[in-house]
């Protein structure tokens, strides 16, 4: 319970308005996006300014109470679960985009601008920021720099971290801290931009983000490529790479998905097929026309069964249609749905998709996979129904397998979802002992009563 | 009082439902009440997540997830969005019954729907007495949307800009009637709706115009009821059932290929609503007549083949289209009333950002949350405006009453008219 001083505190420094703790708020702070149980926390914050931003994260850290910052809570990692009892400091009151520099290509936004708003506002004055999370539509830029968020465009556009220039971030006393610059180059300080980034919640509440914009692409073109055996398909990504070929997107669906996808959508996908890479380039016209032509070559000679060049801009949406619904129609089949990001070199991509087959199979549960097969990072995707107790033991056996496996590949156990709660146990696998301790301290020096998103990354016995 | 563990075991039915639910959080982007508050017990997942906690037995505040339940437009614009395909409607009308159930029902909502919607004749009765006096209470607001707002300070009427009821109601102009089918050797039965009976004849009007000019029978059975869409999503299932039970037996003394309103909310809830919720007796007819239930717009372009013809480029009047949830979410019907408007060569259809935005009206949610409504409406009138269009068409009376109020309490000189309406004028011209 938090006490009635400390509400009125509250009250004082946000306003009335913006404290809320009804039961039914409560209740509905509790989740994010992640198969993981709800914690109730104690109180919502929601500062509508970076004072009362700062007041806020102030006020936890005098009173010992645990904050946890929550953007849009689309989190698949568990990385917006509260503590039970601690406060949700909400980002969506703080949703300006402060400026957009069309002479210096980069933008200053606030947190709890939507992604796809600020996208869409480069875009109307040709600049593009590239970074596309799945939850884009309503996911916050905030929640994007503090999980390095991915997306489709990994391949040639990288991600956040890519597009992070400077922060102005509160640290646990509500001190503002502001690192790097609008400049290309800087090299004052520590950067502590890039500690920052993907710190998920842990070393500080970011009040602003400076981001890099670049020209928007002025054409595209989009290939979808049909193959009757994983090889095949996995022969051609390593082909178009190796021929120094660099696709915006590159993305790869498995029989099991494409099937989910053409019972939903009946948009005319091949159920037979094995794979599926649906591939996009962008750039300069000639380029992207040239690049189009060798990538078609690449495929049929690496056996494509069938390949579709989209013409114009609606039979492109048709392609990239199918892609986007994968998520929907495997969700479609069963209440349950646990999305990984294990995610392994580029080149491994076939030993890890035959390896999620093995384990679909030895543990008895539905997984298709689709997902970034330009940059390594997959997207084994578990059907199942977490109240089937049984079943659901199966797939928590599935998933440790599907870590220990993009391990052993020399991978990673997350590309984009983040550690969260979700991973926070499976880290030192992936690391060493050393890296624990090193990070255990760093938040101990930072966070000394460990109130910032306590038990994400760093169990609550290490911090 | 009942105790809270049938309240428990009463949500236990809607499971199935909400398991489906994976809280991926993508309803943020276009829920329109969520947009006004950012909060998320305001969202369809939020619902969801409270009705999961009342079933759960995690959460023990009945009354405060009946109100988070009622915050709500009942848009679909979460469900027409959701990769997971969540019934949220269904779902949430069924949790408004089971909780009106256990919770009781105002004594406002049971004089208004028990006492006077689920009586059909007295419903008729009061608002023709209303038609005689309301000019007591009003002044006209706006002579081309024909508003009227409240003459002295009023807390029901706030500053709102509305239609008032119509001199003669569309019952009294046209009681009944019975034509068989001529040239097109089609018969359709008439539904006509309270807001159009009451408030805009002339739509019923016009799609008599309509229908006798193409041909079409007609089956208008007297005494019609409304559809009963107040009382559900105020969970008065009682009340609901009646007025199935009552318009069922009117329209089973005729026969009919198809029943028609030119309501876009009538339409979703009969066709989508009654057969599932109507009395377990009744289920199997209202299942028949919702299969046959169409809006008017798709039954003259679908079945009668008006033609969907290119825009008149160099028409003089500008006329834009708002979509009604209920019509392009529920049913996925937008083209259908943009041709409707092409057929008549005095128009060109000038299309608004966001067309099927939701305007915020939401039935009872206009009168329960005005602000956040207004604020829904206004961001749709500005839309609206920026089409500088002279017209603005949209299929559902309840639309018409919210953006009347928006453009109106904006100084807007923009008349509002059923695409229907459009289709006729062009007829009668032509």
């Amino acid at each position: 319970m938090i006490s009635d001083a400390l509400l009125k505190m509250f009250q004082k420094a946000l306003g009335e308005a913006n404290v809320w703790h009804a039961a039914t708020d409560l209740h509905t702070y509790g989740y994010d996006a992640a198969v993981v149980a709800p914690v109730r926390p104690g109180v919502v914050l929601r500062p509508t300014s970076e004072e009362a931003l700062g007041a806020a994260v102030r006020l936890c850290n005098q009173n010992g109470l645990p904050l946890t910052v929550r953007g849009a809570g689309t989190n698949l990692s568990g990385g917006t679960v509260p503590v039970a009892g601690g406060a949700v400091l909400l980002t969506n009151g703080l949703k300006t985009i402060i400026e957009i520099n069309e002479a210096d290509m980069y933008a200053v936004v606030q947190p709890g601008v939507v992604t796809a708003h600020l996208a869409a506002a480069v875009e109307a004055k040709g600049l593009f920021y590239p970074p596309d999370p799945g939850s884009q539509a309503v996911s916050t830029l905030g929640g994007n720099v503090a999980e390095n968020a991915g997306g489709l465009r990994g391949l040639k556009y990288g991600v956040t971290r890519d597009y992070v220039m400077g922060l102005h971030f509160f640290d646990v006393d509500g001190n503002l801290v502001k690192t790097g610059s609008r400049t290309v180059k800087c090299a004052t300080g520590y950067n502590l931009t890039g500690l920052m980034v993907g710190s998920e919640g842990t070393l500080g509440v970011f009040a602003r983000i400076i981001l890099k914009l670049i020209p928007y692409p002025v054409h595209r073109k989009a290939i979808m490529a049909v193959f009757p055996g994983l090889a095949q398909a996995s022969a051609s990504v390593a082909a178009i790479i190796a021929q120094r070929i660099v696709p915006a997107t590159l993305e790869f669906m498995d029989n099991f998905t494409i099937r989910a996808v053409e019972d939903f959508s009946h948009a005319g996908l091949p159920r037979g097929a094995a794979a599926m890479l649906l591939i996009e380039l962008d750039g300069h016209p000639t380029q992207v026309e040239e690049d189009a032509t060798r990538v078609e070559a690449l495929c049929r000679s690496q056996g494509a069964a069938s390949l579709r060049v989209a013409r114009d801009d609606a039979e492109r949406d048709r392609v990239w249609t199918a892609r986007r619904s994968a998520l929907s129609a495997l969700a479609k089949l069963k209440p349950t749905l646990v999305l990984e990001d294990a995610t392994v070199p580029r080149s491994q991509i076939p030993a890890m998709v035959a390896a999620i087959e093995r384990i679909a199979d030895r543990h008895q549960v539905q997984i298709g996979t689709f997902g970034h097969a330009g940059d390594g990072n997959l997207h084994p995707t578990i059907l199942t129904d977490k109240r089937d107790k049984a079943e659901w033991q199966r797939v928590e056996a599935a998933i440790d397998a599907i870590f220990d496996e993009a391990l052993k590949l020399g991978g990673t156990l997350s590309g984009e979802h983040g550690t969260g709660v979700a991973k926070a146990r499976y880290l030192e696998k992936e690391t060493s002992t050393g890296t624990i301790r090193y990070s255990g301290r760093l938040k101990r020096a930072l966070d000394p009563n460990n109130i910032l998103n306590p038990g994400k990354i760093i169990t609550s016995e290490r911090a | 009082m009942v105790r809270i563990e049938t309240l428990t075991h009463l949500m236990g039915e809607l499971e199935d439902q909400l398991v489906v639910c994976m809280k991926c959080g993508m309803c943020q982007a276009v829920c329109p009440v969520f947009s006004q508050t950012g909060r998320e017990a305001d969202v369809a997942r939020g619902k969801l997540a409270l009705l999961e906690g009342l079933m759960q037995a995690m959460l023990d505040d009945p009354e405060g997830v009946q109100r988070q339940l009622n915050k709500c437009l009942l848009c679909g614009s979460c469900s027409a969005n959701c990769p997971s395909g969540v019934g949220v409607q269904e779902i949430f009308l069924k949790a408004r019954a089971i909780l009106a159930g256990y919770l009781g029902l105002s004594a406002a909502k049971r004089l208004i729907l028990r006492g006077m919607l689920a009586r059909p004749n007295l419903f008729d009765r009061l608002t023709e007495w209303g038609a005689r006096f309301q000019k007591f209470i009003s002044r006209p607001a706006n002579d081309i949307i024909g508003t009227s707002c409240a003459r002295v300070v009023s807390p029901l009427l706030q500053g709102r800009h509305f239609r008032p009821l119509a001199k003669v109601p569309f019952h009294r102009q046209q009681p009944s009637l019975d034509r068989p089918a001529s040239t097109s050797g089609l018969k359709a039965a008439l539904f006509s709706g309270c807001l159009i009976d009451k408030l805009f004849p002339t739509i019923a009007r016009a799609t008599l115009q309509v229908l006798a000019h193409s041909g079409v029978g007609l089956f208008l059975p007297g005494g019609q009821g409304c559809c009963g869409i107040p009382a559900i999503s105020s969970g008065d299932l009682a009340t609901f059932r009646k007025l199935v039970a009552h318009n069922l037996k009117c329209f089973s003394k005729g026969r009919f290929d198809y029943l028609i309103t030119a309501c876009a909310t009538c339409t979703s809830t009969i066709r989508e609503v009654w057969p599932i919720l109507a009395a377990t007796a009744d289920q199997p007819a209202a299942a028949q007549l919702a299969a046959k239930t169409l809006d008017v717009s798709q039954f003259l372009v679908g079945k009668l083949g008006v033609p969907v013809l290119e825009q008149h480029l160099d028409a003089e009047k500008v006329v834009t289209y708002h979509d009604p949830c209920h019509l392009k979410k529920a049913l996925k019907v937008a083209a259908e009333p943009r041709a409707l408007i092409a057929a008549n060569p005095a128009y060109r259809l000038v299309e608004m950002a966001e067309p099927d935005a939701c305007c915020g009206m939401g039935g009872s949610f206009n009168l329960q949350y005005y602000e956040i409504s207004r604020a829904i409406g206004r961001r749709k009138a500005e839309q609206i405006q920026a089409t500088a269009a002279e017209v603005l068409a949209t299929s559902c009376p309840a639309c018409m009453v919210q953006i009347s109020d928006m453009l109106s309490r904006e100084g807007a000189r923009m008349a509002i008219r059923h695409p229907v309406e459009l289709y006729a004028e062009g007829l009668s011209q032509g």
